[in-house]
């Protein structure tokens, strides 16, 4: 089995139960008071707010094991470290409001893979020094902040604000790490998206 | 950090933190060129040149830029020879969608008998789900220069493009 084939065993499941999910999603509204899917939605729309939803969710695991993985690989210094930390706890704050809405969609969310997929998917084993960590976490963050922007048309109305609130987010993380590194401040708007 | 100010005050001590102990380690940041994840206008001077007769130049200088934005917007989710959130990039031109080994993809996806043709992608950019409709891609490149930049580099990192 592949490291893959552990974290989204939802997807068949979800697009073959496209039209018990609109009748989940309703009945997660009207049990728990649920904020997102205020209007009536298509079944296929649920699903495809499910799908997207998942993949910012996996975005999610992936920064949060970054910092993981960054916070213990001792090439930061301990402020630095805390720094980091308290910008992993905003990526946590992310994912567990994403995999409510998932879950309050009546999808299943996509879980998070190995600590050693992450590794090698975002290439630690070439980060030398502190410098290098903060390069990759900037790079993600920036990332991470153009990809909210960018999924905002492809969604149901009902996250749009919290998908522009995540990048947000990500774009503040991405100031104060660009702001550390010395890079200059943009001259032009519209930084991000 | 109760009140607003003190959390401004907050950022700006810890920006000094990072800052501080990166010029105390002899970071060479500070030489590092200018980086905006925004428009190409701002990260790629040579876009004016697109208005020139097509060189070469012309055209590497247009996958250059694409890299730049291709690490910027797709950066979160994808790079060239790994499977993240999305799958590798790798020989993306010229292949048939939905077949990179090892990544899960949407039902959608794989059956969609697409082949990433330059014009496929750049409609897949604009609008991945109407395409594919059930696709978990949902990143949409609203600006067809980007688009273009960004096709661009992928032709130059794959074979059957060149
Ligand atoms: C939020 C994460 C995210 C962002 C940002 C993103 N993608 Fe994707 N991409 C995905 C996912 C997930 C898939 C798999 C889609 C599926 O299975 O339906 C994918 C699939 C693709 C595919 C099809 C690959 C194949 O093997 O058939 C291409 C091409 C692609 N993306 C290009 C891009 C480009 C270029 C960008 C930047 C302009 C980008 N993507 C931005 C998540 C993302």
């Amino acid at each position: 089995m592949t490291a893959s084939e552990l974290t989204m065993p939802s997807r068949r499941a979800l697009i073959g139960g496209a039209s018990k999910t609109l009748s989940v999603a309703g009945l997660a509204m009207i049990v728990s008071g649920c904020s997102y899917a205020a209007a009536p939605t298509s079944a296929g729309a649920t699903s495809q707010d499910v799908e997207i939803l998942n993949a910012a969710i996996a975005l999610e695991h992936e920064g949060i094991a970054a910092y993981q993985i960054a916070a213990t690989s001792g090439l930061l210094q301990p402020a630095v470290v805390e720094i980091g930390v308290t910008f992993q706890g905003h990526h946590k704050g992310h994912r567990d409001l994403l995999i409510k809405a998932v879950e309050q969609l009546g999808g299943t969310a996509t879980e998070e893979q190995s600590q050693d997929h992450y590794v090698e998917a975002l290439g630690v084993a070439s980060l030398k020094n502190q410098e290098d960590v903060l390069r990759l976490a900037l790079k993600l963050e920036r990332g991470a902040a153009n990809a909210y922007l960018g999924l905002i048309p492809s969604l149901g109305n009902d996250f749009h604000q919290v998908a522009a609130q995540m990048a947000g987010d990500e774009a503040f993380h991405a100031a104060i790490l660009a702001s550390a590194l010395g890079e200059s401040i943009p001259k032009a708007p519209l930084m991000f998206g | 950090m109760g009140t607003k100010a003190s959390t401004w005050v907050g950022i700006g001590l810890t920006t000094t933190v990072i800052g501080g102990i990166l010029l105390a380690n002899g970071s060479q940041s500070q030489q590092q060129t200018r980086h905006v994840a925004g428009n190409v206008a701002e990260i790629a001077p040579s876009i004016p040149s697109l208005a020139l007769p097509v060189t070469m130049a012309a055209a590497s200088n247009h996958a250059a830029a694409g890299k730049k934005l291709y690490q910027a917007k797709c950066g979160a989710c994808h790079s060239l020879d790994k499977n993240r959130v999305g799958p590798r990039h790798r020989n993306i031109v010229g292949k048939r969608a939905g077949t990179v080994s090892g990544f899960r993809y949407s039902n959608a996806l794989k059956k969609s008998k697409l082949t990433w043709t330059a014009k496929n992608l750049d409609a897949w950019l604009a609008n991945p789900s109407k395409l594919a409709p059930g696709t978990s891609m949902g990143f949409r490149l609203t600006k067809a220069d980007e688009r273009s930049a960004i096709i661009a580099y992928l032709k130059s990192v794959s074979r059957k493009a060149k």
